[in-house]
């Protein structure tokens, strides 16, 4: 599949596509022009490098939300060797904006549960551009439940632009179903680690993101709101997004170094989509410690653990009252 | 009020209560139905408009003096105060905000939590005040909040809580959104030890307090027309372009859909609350 670039990437895109003009005619072409090719592609490479080195938190969201991305369930193919995908809420739909199921990780049963994102046109409305509705939450909630009851642990993939806001969603109750989820996930008796993939977007990531460990793929993002959605609020235009993507502290880097995310998975040179098997790899090793750390403690050690750790959240001064 | 101006139509009490005379926040104008009220008289009836019943917005201390016994009520988590963890900046920086906020306000955070009773049954309760940065919810609030139910858990307390929140507050970026995840893990604590928790939503109550612990109440009370719902109504018309129903959103939608218990009128809601927590405790009629 041909690279899609995005517009702080350009100088790469004009490289590469000269280099795959030299690919083209090097067939029929008399002299020898492979070190040339070699050379543009050393070129390319070293570029690629040098702008990834400074990403801006703005240019990191563009990423997290590149077409090409790696989803869930690509994740899924590469991590785990089997998946029953289970579907519905048994109560109203099924929500292929959530995708779940049973899975093997290294030859041991776990419950993948997380949000899905198409890839075309006509998936993307499918899936609802991984926005999810009540339905995905509660089918989320209902996978949750059969993991306790097997005593499987659960990991999560986040990614998701947010909650739907439509009008149906709203009729079926949204705030409950994400505030229930919160409630249950707290409770949950088995290992649950989260990992944000692409974009973690307010309530809606949350819902699937409360767990044991934080993970974030290196490009990835995790906020409170999206950067459009805070610079039309605050700044009354969606265009001072980079602005506000600035202040808010969205990157893997910022929310590391606020305590907020446990680990930073490193992603191939370029982004997680250049080679998305080498990411899946590299975040299978990091879940495989991640499970290992959590696999002594007792279901009852596991919840007052995760319990204290929701409870540091937040920072605050504490002062006499006058 | 004198008889005089009750009996005027309120086109003429218009007119009389824009003129420059008369001195500043002795009239207010009732949202819903446009009627001028005697500002005491507003206040004396709990701010719900005498003409049409509409529920003003309530500051939070005003709430929970009206709610509260009169005797034996403090203070908790007034101690935890706001920092500024992101430096945060858009055309004012964070701290300008808080400081204005508090200022306008005299409050230091947009939550308020008190122990004492209602009709004699003990309780904690928590209100949110939306004048304090439209009530949204960063460290302080969820920090309060905790400490809170904790207070309700030593004590074996009931505890309830009162929103009025637009949601997360964005100037403290994740740490907001931790919050709703810290606020529904504590009231977890409460179900262990079956102590109730009731939640009265009034307007509005979106976002990241919806979505949080506001609909997991054991009881759901809203207020009479509240707007309660995760994503605001702007936002929703601009995603499914096309105009939202009449009253969506409001109180009274989601009790048809199931989604609160009940809608009660503000001026009924100390006796209601009463009678709700001593069916659960099993406290015997008086």
């Amino acid at each position: 599949m041909k690279t899609t670039f995005l517009e702080f990437e350009q100088p790469i895109a004009e490289l590469e596509a000269r280099i795959e003009e030299l690919r083209f005619v090097q067939d029929d072409s008399a002299v020898d022009i492979s070190e040339e090719i070699e050379r543009l592609e050393k070129k390319s490479q070293s570029l690629t490098k040098d702008i990834y080195a400074k990403l801006t938190p703005w240019q990191i969201a563009q990423v997290a939300r590149h077409p090409q991305r790696p989803y869930t369930l690509d994740y899924v193919s590469h991590i785990f060797s089997e998946f029953e995908e289970l579907h519905g809420d048994r109560a109203y739909a099924d929500d292929q904006a959530i995708v779940g199921g049973m899975a093997r990780f290294n030859g041991q049963s776990v419950m993948v549960i997380g949000h899905q994102k198409g890839r075309d046109t006509k998936e993307k409305i499918l899936r609802n551009f991984g926005m999810p509705r009540p339905e995905g939450y509660r089918k989320a909630l209902r996978l949750m439940r059969l993991a306790e009851k097997y005593g499987l642990p659960v990991l999560t993939f986040i990614d998701t632009p947010g909650a739907y806001p439509g009008i149906g969603a709203e009729e079926r109750g949204q705030s409950e179903a994400i505030g229930r989820n919160l409630m249950v996930l707290t409770e949950l008796k088995v290992p649950v680690v989260c990992t944000v993939i692409g974009e973690g977007g307010s309530g809606g990531a949350l819902a699937i993101a409360v767990g044991d460990v934080l993970l974030m793929m290196q490009y990835s993002t995790y906020s409170v709101i999206s950067p459009e959605g805070c610079a039309s609020i605050l700044w009354k235009s969606a265009e001072k997004a980079p602005e506000a993507a600035e202040v808010m502290g969205i990157t893997a880097a910022r929310l590391k170094s606020l305590g907020l995310v446990d680990r930073i998975v490193s992603e191939p040179l370029g982004g997680a989509h250049r080679e998305p098997r080498v990411a899946a790899m590299s975040l299978k090793r990091v879940l495989q410690e991640s499970l290992r750390q959590l696999a002594d403690l007792t279901p009852s050690e596991l919840v007052e653990r995760r319990f204290e750790r929701l409870m540091a959240y937040g920072r605050y001064k504490e002062q006499a009252v006058g | 009020m004198s008889w005089l101006q009750k009996l005027l139509p309120p086109r003429i009490k218009r007119a009389e209560g824009t003129r420059k005379s008369v001195p500043e926040g002795l009239w207010r104008k009732c949202a819903a139905c446009e009627a001028v009220l005697y500002a005491t008289d507003l206040e004396g009836n709990q701010n719900v408009c005498p003409k049409c019943g509409h529920h003003h917005r309530l500051r939070a201390r005003v709430r929970l003096d009206l709610l509260l016994d009169a005797e034996g009520r403090f203070d908790i988590g007034g101690e935890v105060m706001p920092v500024d963890p992101l430096k945060f900046k858009d055309s004012r920086r964070y701290p300008e905000r808080l400081n204005q906020a508090a200022e306008d306000t005299g409050e230091t955070d947009a939550l308020v939590v008190m122990q004492g009773s209602i009709k004699t049954v003990p309780v904690v309760a928590a209100a949110f005040d939306f004048d304090f940065m439209g009530g949204s919810m960063g460290s302080v609030v969820g920090e309060r909040f905790v400490r809170g139910v904790r207070c309700a858990l030593e004590q074996s307390l009931p505890f309830l809580c009162i929103t009025a929140t637009g949601g997360a507050r964005m100037q403290e970026g994740l740490f907001s959104l931790m919050q709703m995840a810290k606020t529904t893990a504590a009231i977890t604590r409460l179900a262990e030890q079956k102590l109730p928790f009731i939640t009265v939503l009034t307007d509005p109550t979106m976002g990241g307090v919806s979505a949080s612990f506001a609909m997991l109440g054991d009881v759901v009370i809203a207020e009479p027309g509240a707007l309660v719902g995760f994503a605001g109504p702007r936002v929703i018309e601009q995603t499914v372009r096309e105009k939202l129903p009449d009253g969506f959103q409001r109180a009274e939608f989601l009790l048809e859909k199931g989604a609160v218990d009940m809608i009660v009128d503000r001026r009924e809601l100390r006796d209601k609350l009463a009678s709700l927590l001593t069916l659960l405790l099993r406290i015997p009629a008086a």
